[in-house]
This record gives structure tokens, sequence and C-alpha cells, in this order.
């Protein structure tokens, strides 16, 4: 669904990203693990189009679209939880979620998809009329994820949903994740927290100082004594 | 309580109406773009001349010339936004400030040229009232009653719909509405226009006032500067009620003392007030 | 005795004997744009760094009323009204100044709480119109050639004035830009935290050159009175003036020292020749013309046009190879 070939980014003179390549298979879930700075969130925002392509080719469904400006990629099918959730913390829950249908075709379906929201994360639903910045860590991540789906998207792509939550929310978080992917969503995680998101993707790639290092199945990866090694303390 | 008095206070409340409906408009555009139309008033101003001249001069009903104020200014905003503010989006706020102060400039002087110094009204005359011994004009009553109207109806847009959902989101985080489809300037656009549509309201409710004249915004612009800060800039709420507590200074001071001396002290306090608050009185 | 040197002091030949050349009318202008340079050099003393007031209309309008009144109601001269005049607008620069960088006020809101004291001002000479005349503006009384009460029958001592006054603007100016404070002010200018972090004592510096700027304003507000012998509160402190003197200081460039005085060149050129060409038809072409020159400015050219034309710009570098024919 999508892929990038030789993909080079950055912000001004500082090139955070040296010819990535990756693929991301229609209904699969692909992650991307790697040290603090290695690029794991520019690569996220350059594919949801919050940083200019330098080098290479990105596409989607086939269709190039490294031109294309972040509202239109959402209107693709490409929908981006921000790393930190980023929710709007004067709006409240509601207001979150409805911003996040704001592409014409989300509206159309709006009550029926945020239905749909509530039954996924009830909680959210008991909350729906609380400012988005009172909620706790798992929930403003229920929030930001659920805001995403909104707009009815066909990848999903996750920056460290772990970051900054506790052991059993992160769980959480992940059993969410199987859950979303179980209905046909295609996810794209980039994650420091290798353990959790090794179990949950079928493909992984280790990035590393802005360059692809290792990739393969999760299940060679969690083989692979480098990774055990340096990544999971084994 | 003194039968002036009341009528003074009564009258600053209907005074504040229009005032907050300024308040509203340019808290809006700073909040989301984060920009002072320096030339705010003067967008009114030029909403008055076209009452004027549509209803004085063409002869054409008073509720179509109310209409195309509204529209026009509303225009005027969207253009502001591409032609001047636009092009200078990224550069050192002040910029901004004194871009729009160069069209506070143009504005002024093109009336002039137009229209010349002459203050001219439209000749609407509307009954003054009387109950209980005091007097209010309808003018000022109605202008104060559609105030409200436009007050409610910006808070309902803002509330309600997509659109005024992704303009209080813009102004809460810029940079990540992207990643929900909205286009930021699309939505400067619509902020802008807004802005300019209640300018444009603003601009009729004055008209049933007041004389117009090319310099007729430098009466009221620094008051609503004023108003907006003391409110805090991009805090529409703080703004509305703000405009009502300026203008019941400068009615019951007016009361007291003369007219003048009641804005003294209303910008006066106003100076004072941003050394006990600088982000405003009522700023989070 | 360099060639640099000798130019300009021929430059201040041929101004200082311009009465004798020029007839009055031009002489007339000349003192404006000195007057004006003047005033706008002063704005520019701050407003170069980012301290960018809206009310400069505030000083200038105390700086022309109090030695006006004092003449008028106590004959108090000039010479020692008008320093009461710049001190009492040293005053009001300390009052609104101190408040407003202890407490950080910056950016736009120092602009609107400056905007604010020009309003006060304004205000406060209208309401007190028993004594100041309000709206209809005050004349200072004239007593035809008198030294004591500094007005003269003939332009060129005005015009010595002037351009003692314009001068000393200048080296104002450059003394400011030659000393230490100039780097303290940019480094605030740029992160105002940071340059505290290093030791600049934020509060003493804008102050500093707060006052400098609010003293020369009302100096120049004072000898705008003794020239033209009238004031009037919207003249020389509404908010058409205080913003003027933005603009024209923008216009013509805040960070060069001539600057200023070209944007009053510029303003005072166009006002002129427009009111010569088309006579009373199109008053406020002029104004309009300015507005849109000013919007330009600000969005193609932020250093304003000696800015952009500094002899390290690429237009500079450009005029030079177009005139040596490369």
């Amino acid at each position: 669904m999508l892929s990038l070939a030789a993909v080079s980014a950055g912000y001004g003179s500082f090139r955070a990203l040296f010819n990535v390549s990756l693929e991301v298979p229609h209904g699969q879930a692909v992650g991307v693990i790697g040290p603090n700075g290695a690029g794991k969130t520019t690569l996220l925002r350059l594919i949801s189009g919050l940083v200019p392509l330098d080098s290479g080719d990105i596409r989607f469904e086939g269709h190039p679209v490294g031109a294309l400006s972040a509202h239109r990629l959402v209107e693709r099918g490409i929908a981006h939880v921000p790393e930190n959730r980023r929710l709007f913390p004067r709006l409240t829950v509601e207001d979150n979620l409805r911003i996040g249908a704001f592409i014409p075709p989300a509206r159309r379906h709006f009550a029926e998809q945020l239905e749909r929201i509530y039954q996924l994360f009830p909680r959210l639903k008991d909350r729906r009329k609380q400012f988005a910045g009172t909620l706790s860590g798992g929930e403003q991540q229920m929030c930001a994820i659920g805001r995403a789906l909104m707009s009815r998207p066909k990848l999903l792509l996750m920056d460290e949903p772990s970051a900054g939550l506790a052991p059993l929310v992160v769980e959480q978080v992940f059993d969410l994740v199987r859950r979303i992917r179980a209905e046909g969503l295609t996810v794209l995680i980039v994650e420091q927290n290798v353990q959790q998101v090794l179990d949950v993707v079928d493909h992984a790639y280790l990035l590393e100082v802005g360059s692809i290092r290792l990739s393969g199945t999760s299940a060679e990866l969690k083989g692979n004594d480098f990774i055990r090694k340096s990544y999971m303390g084994l | 309580m003194d039968i002036y008095l009341l009528e003074a206070i009564i009258n600053g409340v209907l005074l504040g109406g229009v005032l907050a409906l300024l308040a509203l408009g340019l808290n809006l555009i700073f909040g989301v773009i984060d920009v002072v139309w320096i030339a705010y008033a003067d967008l009114v101003m030029c909403g008055m001349y076209l009452v004027y001249w549509l209803y004085a001069v063409l002869g054409l009903p008073l509720a179509l010339a109310f209409a195309a104020s509204i529209v026009f200014v509303a225009v005027l905003g969207v253009l502001v936004h591409l032609l001047i503010i636009a092009p200078i989006l990224d550069s050192a706020s002040i910029n901004q400030l004194l871009a729009t102060g160069g069209l506070l400039f143009f504005l002024q002087s093109f009336a002039t040229l137009l229209f010349s110094t002459e203050f001219r009204n439209i000749g609407v005359r509307l009954p003054i009232i009387s109950f209980a011994g005091i007097y209010i004009s309808t003018a000022r009553l109605l202008a104060f009653a559609m105030a409200l109207v436009g007050a409610v109806a910006l808070y309902s847009f803002l509330k309600r719909s997509f659109i005024g959902t992704a303009i209080r989101a813009i102004a809460q985080d810029r940079d990540i509405v992207g990643l929900m489809g909205v286009d930021q300037r699309t939505i400067y656009l619509v902020t802008s226009a807004i802005g300019g549509a209640l300018a444009g309201l603003a601009a009729c409710l004055l008209a049933l006032q007041y004389d117009v004249h090319p310099f007729i915004g430098n009466t009221f612009g620094p008051l609503i500067f004023m108003i907006c800060v003391l409110g805090g800039l991009g805090n529409m709420l703080g703004g509305f009620v703000a405009a009502f507590i300026i203008s019941q200074i400068i009615a019951v001071g007016g009361y007291f003392s003369s007219t003048e001396l009641s804005y003294v002290i209303a910008f006066a306090s106003f100076i004072a007030l941003m050394f006990v608050r600088p982000r405003g009185v009522f700023a989070r | 005795m360099s060639a640099r040197d000798a130019a300009l002091i021929g430059l201040l030949a041929v101004l200082a004997c311009l009465p004798l050349l020029a007839p009055p009318y031009f002489t007339h202008l000349a003192i404006q744009v000195l007057l004006w340079g003047f005033v706008y050099t002063a704005w520019s003393i701050m407003g170069r760094f980012g301290l960018v007031s809206l009310g400069h209309g505030a000083f200038m309008g105390v700086g022309a009323y109090i030695p006006a009144l004092l003449w008028n109601y106590y004959d108090t001269t000039p010479w020692l009204g008008i320093p009461l005049g710049v001190a009492f607008a040293i005053l009001l620069g300390l009052v609104i100044g101190y408040p407003c960088f202890r407490f950080k006020v910056v950016g736009h809101y120092f602009a609107l709480v400056t905007l604010a004291l020009g309003q006060v001002v304004m205000l406060s000479i209208v309401a007190a119109r028993d004594v100041t005349g309000g709206s209809l503006g005050l004349t200072p009384r004239a007593v035809g050639h008198s030294w004591y009460a500094l007005q003269f029958s003939q332009k060129s001592h005005f015009y010595a004035m002037a351009l003692v006054l314009w001068l000393g603007g200048l080296l104002v100016w450059r003394w400011v830009d030659s000393g230490i404070s100039r780097k303290a002010l940019e480094a605030i200018s740029e992160d105002e935290e940071a340059a505290a972090a290093i030791g600049i004592n934020v509060l003493r510096e804008k102050l500093h050159v707060t006052l400098i700027s609010a003293a020369l304003t009302a100096f120049g507000g004072a000898i705008y009175g003794q020239y033209f012998m009238y004031l009037n509160p919207e003249t020389v402190s509404g908010i058409g003036v205080s913003l003027q003197i933005v603009f024209a200081a923008i216009v013509g460039g805040t960070y060069a020292l001539t600057g200023p005085t070209v944007g009053a060149l510029i303003t005072i050129s166009l006002n002129e020749g427009l009111r010569v060409t088309f006579g009373t038809n199109f008053i406020g072409a002029a104004n309009t013309i300015y507005g849109i020159l000013l919007i330009l400015c600000i969005i193609f050219m932020p250093g304003g046009i000696v800015g952009t034309l500094r002899p390290d710009s690429g237009l500079w570098r450009l005029g030079t190879k177009i005139f040596r024919g490369k």
C-alpha cells in the first residue's frame, strides 16, 4: 500500500533521513524501531506531509504522493497519530473527534463513525464533554487514536504510542492496535518499546541515524542477536 | 439612584454591544492568525461609507445596504489577508502590525480622496423612547440587539460547525491541524472573512447612530485595541467582557465629568491595569 | 582628510548656506524635512531595536504644548520652557517604560500600550480645553522677532535651528549606534531571556534608549511649535502623527543613519509635489500613495529604502554593475 524508495528528507540544512526504503503491504502492520534521534518521527512526518521530501519516491496505492501537502494526504486516506498525542487541549473530547472528521467524506459519516469510536473507546464516551487537556495519559492516547480514525483512513501512522504511559496502559494501547488491525486497517508504527511493537507487527525495520540498518519479519528480528542485545536488553 | 446615572449606565451597556462585536472580530483574527489588524476600525469606516452611498445616495433599501456592507467588508477582510498578511506571515510579527498600519493610512486617505473630510449622515432618524424618565435612543437599542445576535451567531458557528471547530483548533495548535485534513490557508481566509463580516455588521450599527468621515476609525480604533489587550489578546470571552467594562467606565465617567476626561480615565486605567496583569486582566 | 570627509564638509557647507541660495519656499520645505527628519530619527533610535512605539505623539505633544502654555500664561521663555517640556516627556517615558520593561510587556502589547499613551496625552489636551484650547488648538503669543521668545521673522534663523537640531539627532543616533548599548539592545531584541542570562541589564538598556528617544521627540515637538506657531492635539499627538512617524522611519530605513531623514524627504516631497500638481483637488492622494508605499515596503523591503540600497546589499551591487557596464 505504501512504499518509500531511496527517500531523503530533513529540516533545512539538517538531513534526518538518508536513502530510506521501506514497504507497508496492504492489511499488514509494520514497525519502525530505533533509538532516540534516529529519524523515526521525521519518517512519519514525511509520509503524512508535514516534512517536505528532498529526494526519492513515496507511493501510496501506486500513486506518487511525495509532493502533496498534509491535508491532501488525509483525503487520500493516510492518518497520523502524532508524537505526544497533540490533542487540542481546550477543545472537548468530542470536538477533538469532530475535527478528525473534517474532510468531506468523513463529515458525511460523522455520526456513525463517532458511535463506532465510542464503542471502541467507552471511556471516551464518558468523558466526551471534558476538555482534552484534562484527560489522563492513556485516555489522551485513546482520544488521539480515535481522532485519527475519524477520518476513516486506509493507513494509520502511529508515532510512539507508548511514550509516557504506564506499562498497564501501554498493554491496553497495543491491544487496541491489534483490534484495529483485525478490522482490516493497515498500520505503520514507530516505537521505542521494541518488545511490545514486535509482538504486534508482521514486519519491522531498524532505523539508526537516518538509515535502515535491518529489516525482517517480527519473528526474525526478535531472534536477531543485535536487536536482542541493544534494544531488548537480553 | 440619580436617574441620569442610571441612564448613563444603560447607555454604557448599549455602547458596549458594538464594541464587544468588534472586539470579538479582532480577537478572532488574532487568536487564529496571530496578527492585529491595526486598520480594523477603518474597515468599519469603509462599511459605513458603503451604507451611506447605497442608502443615502443611491436610494437603495436600508436592509440591502446593510447586507451589502457585511458582504463587502467580509471580502475586504479576505483581500487584506491575501494581499497584505499572507506574504509576510512568516516575518516578524511587528511587520504585520506595521503593514496593516500602512493599510490604515491608505484607507483613510483614499476615503478622503473619494468623499472629502465632510461628515456624512445616512439620515435615518429613529425615535427616542422614554420610560420612567430615562431616555434611550432606539438606534442604540437596535444596535445593541443586533450586536448580541451577531455574537450569538458567531458563538454557535464556532461551537457547532466543522469549520468553526477547525478555527478554534488552529488557535490552539497551528501545526497539527493539517493532519486532520484542515488546510491552514482556507481557515485563515474564512477567519478573515468572518472578521470582516463582523466589522461590516458593526458598520451598519454605527451608521445608524453616528456620522461617517474618513477618520472616524481613529475615534474607536484605539479603544478596541485597548479592550482586546485588557481582555487578553485572542481571548474572545475576555474581550467581550472587557468591552462592557470599558464602556461602563466611559459612560459613568462621562456622567461624573466630561466625555474626554472619561476616555482619559479609561485609557489611563488600561495602562495601569497592564502593569498589574501584563497579559490582560482575563488572560489564562 | 579623506575624500569622504571633504565631501561631507562640502555638503554641510551647502546645507548651511541654503537659505541664502534658495527661495523662501524651499527653505520652508527644508525646515520641515530637517524637523521631521529629526523626529523620525529620534523614533528610530528605539524603533530599530524592536521597541516599536505607536504613541510617540505623546512625547511630541508634551514637548510642544508645555513651552507654549508656559509662554502664553506665564511669559516663560522657551529657553526654560523647552527643557521643562523635555523633562516632562522623560518622566512620561519613565512612567510607561519602567513598568513595561519590568513586567516584560513586549511586542504587540508594548505597541498597543504606547498607542494608548498617545491617546491619553491627546485626550488630556482636549479635555483641558479651558487651558489648552482643546481641539481648536493653541497659538503661542506672537511677539515678532525675539531671541527671548525664540520667535524669528526670518526663516533663516529657524533653518539654522532645524539644521543644528537635525545634526544633533544624527550625532545622538551615531553615539547610540557605536556604543556597547547597541550590541546589548540587539541581543535583547533577538532573545531577551538569553541576553539577561549573560548579564545584560535589560531594564536599564531599554529604559535608557526609550528616554533618549522621548526627550529628542519632545524637543522636536517644541521647535515645531516655535516654527509653525500653531498647535493642535490631533496634529501633534493624534494617532495619525504617531503612525506617520513610524511609517516614515520605516520607509526611509530604520537601521541606517540617514534612513529616517530620507523618509522625511519622501513624505514631504510627496505631499508638496502632489499639492503643487493637483492643487486641492486631490487631498488625500499623497497619503494614499504613501500608505501603499508603506505596505509594499514592509513586504518587499523590510530595511526601508536606505537599507535596501546599502553598499553591501544585492541591489547596490547590481546598480554598480550596471553603472560600470559589466
